[in-house]
C-alpha cells in the first residue's frame, strides 16, 4: 500500500511550488503538481481600458516580466490592427531577447547548478568542486555571474528604461528611440557579454557551441580542452545519467518568437516524433482539477472564464490545465529547438527522449544561439527611422498576443467590448509544464516526468526529484496569474 | 544580523531587481554589510523539508529573527481565510507572516504590493490583498495600525514597483548598522534616503518641462506631463538621480513615471498613460506647486518656447542642435 507526501515549498524557482507524492514500493506512482498561489490578474483585467494593461500583465512575473509585456503589446496590436516599424520590431526583438537570455542565465547559475553542490553527492568524484563553484550564494559562480548579468541588464537600462516592468514595449514600437551613441553602446554591453559566455560558460566561440549538430559532437566537444561550466555539467550529466531523468510526453510545442521581416528567427510549430504545424484554435483550458467553477466543457483561451471557488471536489492547484488537440505538451528552450530543428537537440531528443540534461543543454545552445542574431539585429537600428506608430483600438475587438518567454510559449487573448477589456486570457509557459490532469485524467508533463523516480515516504526527498522540477525553469507566478 | 524573506502575493520582481544590483554580487555584498541570509526562496539551497522546519522555527521563536523582509502583497481572501495562498502545507502565509513579524526586530516591506497592496489590489481585488501595515493610503494592512517591532519602529515600507535594488541593499545595511530611527522614515514608513526625493529630480526631460514643450505621442522626446501621464513631480523617489540597470529609469526609457512608490498607484483614476485634464490644466500638479502660479507660469514659459525645443519635442530625434555662440572676441582664460 502506498503512502503520501506533500513536499515544498520548491526553492530556486520563481514562485510557490507543492508537489504531492503517492509513493509505492520505493517509486512515485504519481505525482500531483500543485501551484498554491492565485492572485487573479485576469480579474484584475476585467474592465480596464486595454492598454492600461500594458501597466499590470508585466506585473504578473519579475522575471519574464518584458515577456508578459510583448504578448500583450502583440495582442493590443493585433486587436488595434497595427504592426510597429522596423526599428521598433527590432527594439522588441532585443528587449525580448536581453530578458530571456538573462533568464537562462539566472536559471542556471542560481537556480539548477546548486542542486548538485547539496550534500547527497558528496561521494562524487566531481562534488568538491562543484561546491566550490556552484554552491547557492557561496559558490565562485553565482558571485561572479550576478555582476556579469548586471552588467548585461544595462541593455535593459537603454531599452527599456528600467528592468523588470517596462512600458517601453508598446503595440506600435518603442518609447525608446535610439541614437548612434547609444546604439553603440549597447553593441559593447553585447560584446562584452559575449566574452563572458565564450570565456566563463563555454570554453568556446558561440559559434562553435550552436554548430554542434549531434550527441557523438557534443560528448567529443566535452572531452576536449576549454574548461567551461557547461563542460563541468556535461560531466555531472554523463556521471548522474541525467539523460535519462525526467522524460516528460516528448510533445514539444513553440509559438515561434523574434520577427525577421516575414520570418521569424525560431519558426513556430509542434513536434511529435515529427515536425507539424501549430493550430491555435486547438488550445483548450481544462478545469476539472482546478479550483475553478466549472463552465462545461474546456475552454479556448479566447472564451475562456476565470472564476476561483475556494473548494471543490477533486481539485488540487490554482493552475488549469492547457492541452492542444486534448494533448499534454512540453515547452520551452528543448520544445522551442525541436520545432526549430537544430540538430544537436533533435538527435539528444532521438538518442534518449527529453530530460534533465537535454533541456539544460538546449537553454545554454540557446544563449549562444540568439546573442549573434541581436548582434545582427543592434547593426540594422536606423537612428532617424520611426520607433513608434499610434493606433486607435476599435471599441470592439479581440486580439491575440502569442510570445516566447525563456521557458516556453506565452499566450494573451484580448476581448474588447464597448471600450474596455471584457475578458483577458493568459496561459503561460509552466502552466502547459506543470498544469494538473485533466478531465481525461492525464497527468501534465511534470506529473509524468516525476512518475517512477525513486522516492521514500519517510527519507530526505532525493536530489533527482530537484533536478527534474528545476530543468523546467518553472515560473510558479507566471502559471497562475 | 540575520534576515529572512518571504513572498507572497506578488510576481517576484522586487527579488530580480534585488539581484541585478551594481556595486558586485549581492550575496558578498551583504556578507560584507553583516547580514546573513538566514532564507530566500529564489537563492537558498536549502528547500522543502529543510526550508519548512527553518521557517517553522522562526514562527515558533526557536530561531531569532532580526529582519523580516516580506515580497508580495498579503492576500486575505477568500473571506479572510488566507486560503489564496499557502505555504508549507496547509497553513495561509498571512499566518506565517503574523506570527514571525511579532517575533522579528525589524519587517520590511520590499515593494509596493507589500507596502500597500499594490498591482495585486487593482481592479476588484479578487484575494482581498493589502500591504502588511497598509491598505492603500490606509493604514491598517496586515498587522494592523499599531503594529511596532521589537525596536519600537513601524513596518518599513522599501517601496517601488520593483524597488531600485540599492534602495533595498541601503535599507538593510542602515538597519544593520542600526542607522535607521523613526525620524529616518517619511509620513507613509519610507526610507527618507530615496524618499525625500521626487522622480522629477534630474529627469533629462527637464528643458522640455520648463518650457511645456510636451510630448504627443510615445517616442517623442518632449515632457510626458502634459498629456501622456507622467506623474514624476509628485512621485517620491530617486530614479532620476540613482538610475536603473546602467543608465536607465522610466523617463529616459520614454515612458511615463506611473508614481509607483506612492500608495493607491495601481488605480490612479484615469488612463496610466493620458494625463486627466479639466479645461485643458492638467489635474495633477506639481507638488508643492501653487495652482494658480503654476497656470501663470505655464502660459509664459510656452509662449516663451525656443524653436529648438518646441520642433524637437515632438520628434523622435535632434530635429534642430543647440545653437553655437560664434563672434567671441576672447576666451575666458583671456579675460
Amino acid at each position: 500500500m502506498g503512502t503520501r507526501r506533500i513536499v515544498g515549498p520548491f526553492n530556486r524557482v520563481e514562485g510557490d511550488l507543492e508537489i504531492t507524492l503517492d509513493i509505492a514500493d520505493g517509486q512515485v506512482a504519481a505525482a500531483y503538481v500543485n501551484s498554491p498561489m492565485y492572485r487573479g490578474f485576469e480579474q484584475i483585467l476585467q474592465g480596464k481600458l486595454p492598454a492600461d494593461a500594458l501597466v499590470l500583465v508585466p506585473r504578473i512575473c519579475g522575471i519574464c516580466s518584458v515577456a508578459q509585456s510583448a504578448a500583450s503589446a502583440l495582442a493590443l496590436a493585433d486587436a488595434a490592427a497595427i504592426e510597429p516599424p522596423r526599428n521598433g520590431r527590432l527594439a522588441a526583438n532585443l528587449t525580448l531577447a536581453t530578458e530571456n537570455l538573462a533568464d537562462h542565465l539566472t536559471h542556471f547559475y542560481l537556480f539548477f547548478m546548486p542542486d548538485f553542490a547539496r550534500a547527497d553527492y558528496a561521494g562524487r568524484p566531481w562534488h568538491a568542486a562543484t561546491v566550490e563553484r556552484f554552491r547557492a550564494t557561496l559558490g565562485s559562480a553565482p558571485n561572479q555571474v550576478l555582476p556579469a548579468r548586471a552588467r548585461f541588464m544595462q541593455m535593459m537600462g537603454l531599452l527599456a528604461g528600467k528592468w523588470p516592468h517596462t512600458l517601453a514595449v508598446q503595440p506600435g514600437g518603442s518609447t525608446r528611440p535610439l541614437q548612434s551613441s547609444e546604439i553603440f553602446r549597447l553593441h559593447r554591453s553585447l560584446r562584452e557579454f559575449r566574452e563572458f559566455l565564450e570565456t566563463v560558460t563555454f570554453g568556446a566561440r558561440l559559434e562553435e557551441i550552436a554548430a554542434l549538430d549531434s550527441r557523438a559532437s557534443l560528448d567529443t566537444w566535452r572531452t576536449q580542452r576549454g574548461g567551461g561550466d557547461l563542460r563541468a555539467f556535461l560531466a555531472i550529466a554523463e556521471d548522474l545519467d541525467l539523460w535519462h531523468l525526467g522524460r516528460g510526453t516528448d510533445r514539444f510545442m513553440s509559438y515561434g518568437c523574434y520577427g525577421e521581416g516575414d520570418r521569424r528567427l525560431f519558426p513556430a510549430g509542434t513536434w511529435h516524433a515529427a515536425a507539424a504545424a501549430l493550430d491555435i484554435a486547438a488550445i483548450e483550458e481544462d478545469i476539472t482539477h482546478s479550483w475553478y467553477a466549472a463552465a462545461g466543457l474546456p475552454q479556448h483561451p479566447a472564451t475562456g472564464s476565470t472564476l476561483p471557488v475556494a473548494e471543490k471536489d477533486g481539485a488540487y492547484s490554482w493552475c488549469k490545465a492547457p492541452r492542444l488537440a486534448g494533448q499534454v505538451v512540453e515547452t520551452g528552450a528543448l520544445a522551442r529547438q525541436m520545432v526549430a530543428g537544430h540538430a544537436l537537440v533533435r538527435d539528444m531528443v532521438a538518442v534518449g527522449g527529453g530530460s534533465v540534461a537535454a533541456r539544460v543543454v538546449a537553454r545554454l545552445l540557446e544563449l549562444a544561439l540568439v546573442l549573434p542574431a541581436m548582434e545582427r539585429w543592434l547593426a540594422e537600428l536606423t537612428p532617424g527611422d520611426p520607433w513608434c506608430i499610434t493606433g486607435q483600438t476599435a471599441n470592439e475587438t479581440s486580439g491575440v498576443g502569442l510570445i516566447e518567454a525563456a521557458r516556453g510559449s506565452l499566450g494573451h487573448w484580448i476581448t474588447v467590448r464597448r471600450g474596455r477589456i471584457h475578458n483577458y486570457q493568459i496561459v503561460a509557459p509552466t502552466t502547459w509544464n506543470f498544469s494538473p490532469r485533466d478531465s481525461q485524467g492525464q497527468p501534465g508533463a511534470l506529473e509524468q516526468a516525476l512518475a517512477g523516480l525513486p522516492a521514500s515516504a519517510t527519507e530526505p526527498l532525493p536530489a533527482a526529484i530537484h533536478h527534474v522540477v528545476r530543468s523546467f525553469d518553472p515560473c510558479m507566478v507566471c502559471t497562475v496569474h | 544580523m540575520n534576515l529572512l524573506w518571504l513572498q507572497s502575493g506578488g510576481c517576484g520582481g522586487c527579488t530580480l531587481s534585488w539581484l541585478g544590483g551594481e556595486h558586485g554580487p549581492l550575496f558578498r555584498v551583504l556578507a560584507d554589510e553583516g547580514i546573513e541570509l538566514l532564507w530566500h526562496p529564489s537563492v537558498s539551497e536549502a528547500g522543502v523539508d529543510q526550508a519548512c522546519d527553518l521557517i517553522a522555527q522562526c514562527a515558533g521563536g526557536q530561531i531569532a529573527v532580526d529582519v523580516l523582509c516580506i515580497e508580495g502583497s498579503l492576500l486575505r481572501g477568500p473571506r479572510g481565510t488566507g486560503g489564496f495562498h499557502r505555504f508549507g502545507g496547509a497553513q495561509p502565509m498571512i499566518e506565517w507572516v503574523r506570527q514571525i513579524a511579532t517575533r522579528a526586530q525589524h519587517v520590511v516591506a520590499v515593494g509596493s504590493c507589500s507596502s500597500w497592496g499594490g498591482i495585486t489590489a487593482a481592479g476588484m481585488n479578487p484575494t482581498d490583498a493589502c500591504g502588511l501595515q497598509y491598505d492603500g493610503e490606509d493604514v491598517g494592512g496586515l498587522l494592523g495600525p499599531d503594529f511596532r517591532d521589537r525596536r519600537g519602529l513601524p513596518g518599513i515600507n522599501v517601496a517601488g514597483c520593483p524597488p531600485h535594488p540599492d534602495w533595498i541593499t541601503e535599507t538593510l545595511a542602515a538597519l544593520a548598522h542600526g542607522r535607521i530611527g523613526a525620524q529616518h522614515l517619511d509620513d507613509y514608513g519610507r526610507p527618507r534616503f530615496f524618499a525625500d526625493q521626487l522622480v522629477h529630480h534630474g529627469c533629462p526631460r527637464n528643458e522640455y518641462y520648463e518650457f511645456k514643450a510636451s510630448a504627443q505621442k510615445p517616442s517623442d522626446q518632449g515632457c510626458l506631463m502634459e498629456h501622456l501621464g507622467c506623474g514624476g513631480t509628485q512621485a517620491h523617489a530617486d530614479c532620476n538621480q540613482r538610475l536603473w540597470n546602467g543608465e536607465g529609469s522610466c523617463l529616459r526609457g520614454g515612458y511615463a513615471c506611473i508614481r509607483c512608490t506612492e500608495p493607491g498607484f495601481e488605480e490612479p483614476g484615469h488612463p496610466f498613460e493620458t494625463t486627466p485634464k479639466v479645461a485643458g490644466i492638467p489635474l495633477g500638479l506639481p507638488a508643492d506647486m501653487p495652482k494658480a502660479w503654476f497656470i501663470a507660469l505655464a502660459a509664459l514659459s510656452k509662449s516663451a518656447t525656443p524653436a529648438r525645443v518646441r520642433e524637437n519635442a515632438t520628434a523622435d530625434h535632434q530635429l534642430r542642435a543647440p545653437s553655437v555662440k560664434r563672434g567671441r572676441k576672447r576666451g575666458f582664460n583671456e579675460g
